[in-house]
């Protein structure tokens, strides 16, 4: 289970609205490769995982994850805090506003709704760890593509460089993970068996 | 920190958080390495005492740290979001 923590993981306080910016980032809560992804594809894929080092790992990601939605979701409320129509109807934010006005609903930028056919959770491990390796660099790249777009904004490229530095160091850590399951399987076989569902086949 | 102020403590608060945060992700690929288990449990002290006096002191940070006996204080103070632009 989970306990909340009334604070976020690294502090957001935006100055100055920017309601297009608003369209860009929301990307990074429910896009396809957004926090939203990141955190359930983790947790769900934390029950086939044969190592429970690894199982740390995906959990204690998983749970940092859930933080970086609370601070995506931070960035967008504080960047659409207050706005005139008239910021609205000039930004391209109307779109958005017309069904959500200032609440949060986890989107891509292109004002696709979050799902979860854009992440997996196959009940492989060596299947799942490349698929997380691969989630934490399109997450960065992501980010990159962000701070390319709020250059002028301080208070949102803090907290965007941040966020991208985490899958930096999330990437490293599913590396070390994927070593950690690929030590225990016979050399020759890595990719001969399924470690988490052919429990017997441990060599061919 | 009883002489801190709130913003001071808070932030002790995050950053000890976030090198917790950080150290658990190393720890849980490196079980074995005592230089992160030693900084783990000098910055979890820190941790739980910066957590134990904010709460006296200001507001709970988890349901666990409400201490009035005559008023749920849980959403007395802002939330996390509720800063920025005006406020």
């Amino acid at each position: 289970m989970w306990t909340y923590m009334k604070m976020l993981e690294y502090p957001v306080n935006i100055k100055t609205t920017n309601a297009k910016l608003a369209t860009a980032i929301i990307s990074q809560l429910g896009g396809q490769d957004g926090e939203k992804g990141a955190s359930t594809r983790y947790l769900s894929q934390r029950y086939a995982m044969p190592d429970n080092r690894v199982v740390g790992v995906l959990t204690d990601i998983g749970t940092e994850e859930l933080g970086h939605e609370e601070m995506v979701s931070t960035i967008i409320t504080q960047l659409t805090k207050n706005l005139s129509m008239k910021e609205i109807e000039d930004s391209g934010f109307y779109q958005y506003y017309v069904d959500h006005t200032t609440g949060i609903w986890p989107q891509n930028a292109a004002g696709v709704p979050f799902s979860t056919a854009t992440l997996q959770s196959t009940g492989d491990p060596i299947a799942d760890l490349h698929e997380d390796l691969a989630a934490e660099q399109k997450a960065r790249l992501t980010y990159d593509n962000i701070l390319r777009l709020c250059k002028d904004e301080p208070d949102v490229y803090d907290a965007i460089k941040f966020l991208r530095e985490r899958e930096m160091v999330h990437y490293q850590r599913f590396g070390e993970s994927l070593r950690l399951i690929q030590d225990d399987l016979n050399a020759k076989n890595f990719y001969a068996f399924n470690p988490a569902f052919d429990k017997k086949a441990t060599c061919l | 920190m009883e002489n801190m102020c709130k913003e001071e403590l808070m932030k002790l608060i995050q950053t000890t958080n976030f090198a917790l945060i950080e150290l658990a992700l190393y720890l849980d690929t490196h079980p074995e390495c005592p230089c992160g288990l030693k900084a783990y449990h000098d910055y979890h002290h820190t941790f739980l005492e910066a957590v134990s006096v904010y709460q006296k002191r200001f507001e709970p940070l988890t349901i666990y740290g409400v201490h009035s006996d005559e008023y749920w204080t849980w959403g007395n103070e802002p939330w996390p979001w509720q800063k920025g632009c005006d406020c």
